[in-house]
């Protein structure tokens, strides 16, 4: 086969259909799999390397979240064949032209990957979906499994999710101690919004690594994303971009959040809150 | 337990990255360095594990000489020696990086019971050094952990899913990348740095070898074009923040 074999998680999935989209337009036979089973890394990487040497295909996808890097890593090692993640665009030949994205989606790269069938995932939100015509086949695990999901552990639910959240009020160093984040609190509170917060104040201990949006933290999409004495530093910036809108409150001026920002305020965010929330009070009647 | 901890020197990004002229490498003139979050967490996993269970702990880096600032940095918060394996600067892709500290590893006289890497460097986010370092060495291999707990040579590792967490256990020797929120990384003290001056580093210069994954340039993405609209100073703002609140149906 000349074909394109796409890796997917479930025909629901959308990243695996994004992944399914970016395969399309490559202009190959499409074979979409899957693997049965519960997750097991290196025993599900097995299967789809066997696959490659029985079918031969020019590029194997898949999409590129924790688990398809980590899927198509152990197929690169398997076969002795470099994995290019998170790509935004693939040009097949040899060697094959990828573009992919670093630095939490920050910088992009250009690469020549050479090796055959190409190996690569592909970024989240990159392309748009393409549901899949048939469901993708699914293959058996390779019986041997010595990594594998043993146990589940439930988050606790209550409360909103940051990633769930229509509003993320989040908090930098500007906030200035654990205590500060009273106010962020309120207005979150009031929003029925979630907390969230920069690097620099879980480094400080002032919250939990949980409550971090970024490249390291957690990536949000919200409504509208409220960032309060956050600087904007590309460590930040890689996990609020994807909010549909951002306001950004500084005591700086000259702070580069203004740059990623639809709405700014300059003032601190002492006094900017606490009016904010004694407006909406009052606009509610309360 | 014999650790190794594998970090890399990535500069210190802030609000505007800056790319060289060749559009190879950011430009770092103004910038400081630092290790990558994911493993930062990973040295202090190390030294803690070493505190509960004795052993010693080794960081290593490949990278410039420069890299040696992150080596003694690690030293500070309680790593017991360094190898660093020295390059001219330039970037070693993935595979090449991964056969590199396969060999220094093999190197070592007493093997170690557990390898930790970043789950993906902070600057080239490729997602598979630990991989490739555990299928060389025939050990098994756990990605993404923020959870680890070792008892009767066997390592408990949880990994954060969309819904919770999932559990892996595996027998040592294994190889296990973390990420951020594993723990929360101390602060070096000065004597903690001063001792690092003195600990040993081992420096080799591995072989380099071709770039299969080869980085032809870097590139800015597009700008998101945004005009902030500006809503006033101070505590007067907040009338046009609730007006926005209400505008986008928030309130």
């Amino acid at each position: 086969m000349s074909g394109i074999l796409l890796f997917a998680f479930e025909a629901d999935d959308e990243l695996s259909q994004q992944a399914s989209a970016l395969a399309a337009a490559l202009h190959g036979d499409l074979d979409a799999i899957t693997v049965q089973g519960s997750y097991a890394p290196a025993a599900w990487a097995a299967a789809i390397a066997e696959e490659v040497s029985e079918r031969s295909p020019r590029a194997v996808l898949a999409p590129g979240t924790e688990r398809g890097n980590e899927l198509l890593a152990h197929v690169g090692a398997l076969l002795d064949l470099p994995m290019a993640a998170n790509c935004t665009a693939v040009t097949l030949g040899d060697p094959a032209r990828v573009t992919r994205v670093r630095w939490g989606g920050s910088l992009l790269e250009e690469a020549l990957v050479h090796g055959s069938p190409l190996l690569a995932t592909v970024a989240p939100h990159a392309v748009t979906a393409q549901p899949f015509t048939t469901p993708p086949r699914a293959l058996a695990p390779a019986a041997d499994a010595p990594v594998r999901v043993t146990e589940r552990i439930e988050a606790a639910t209550g409360g909103i999710s940051l990633t769930d959240a229509p509003v993320v009020v989040s908090g930098g160093r500007g906030v200035g101690s654990s205590e500060g984040f009273a106010v962020i609190e309120e207005l979150a509170a009031l929003l029925d919004g979630a907390v969230g917060c920069s690097r620099a104040v879980t480094s400080a201990g002032w919250r939990p690594h949980s409550d971090q949006v970024g490249q390291t933290g957690t990536k949000v999409s919200p409504e509208l994303y409220i960032a309060c004495g956050i600087s904007g530093a590309t460590q930040h910036m890689a996990g609020c971009k994807g909010a549909k809108k951002l306001l950004a409150i500084n005591a700086d001026g000259e702070a580069s959040i203004f740059a990623s920002a639809d709405y700014g305020v300059i003032g601190d965010l002492h006094e900017v809150l606490p009016a904010v929330c004694a407006q909406i009070r009052k606009a509610r009647g309360a | 337990m014999n650790i190794l901890v594998c970090v890399k020197r990535v500069p210190l990004t802030g609000g505007r990255i800056v790319l060289s002229d060749d559009a190879r490498a950011i430009s770092t003139r103004h910038l400081g360095f630092t290790v990558s979050p994911h493993e930062e967490c990973g040295a202090e996993e190390a030294v803690r594990l070493v505190e509960q269970h004795g052993g010693a702990s080794t960081v290593l880096a490949l990278g410039p000489a420069e890299a040696e600032e992150q080596l003694r940095d690690m030293m500070a918060i309680g790593v017991d020696r360094a190898i660093h394996l020295l390059t001219e600067g330039e970037e070693w892709d993935p595979q090449a990086t991964a056969a590199a500290i396969v060999t220094a590893v093999r190197a070592q006289s007493e093997p170690f019971d557990l390898l930790l890497f970043g789950n993906e460097a902070a600057d080239s986010c490729d997602y598979q050094v630990a991989i490739r370092v555990a299928y060389a060495l025939g050990l098994p291999v756990v990605t993404g952990v923020k959870g680890i707990t070792v008892a009767d040579g066997q390592i408990r590792c949880e990994q954060e899913t969309d819904g919770g967490r999932d559990v892996y256990e595996l027998p040592l020797p294994a190889v296990v990348s973390v990420k951020e929120g594993l723990n929360l990384p101390r602060y070096a003290s000065v004597p903690g740095r001063l001792r690092a001056k003195r600990k040993p580093l081992q420096a080799t210069r591995p072989a380099g070898v071709q770039a299969r994954l080869q980085m032809v340039r870097l590139a800015l993405p597009e700008g998101s074009g945004k005009q902030a609209q500006m809503l006033g100073s101070g505590a007067p703002a907040a009338a046009a923040i609730v007006g926005v609140l209400g505008e986008l149906g928030l309130l």
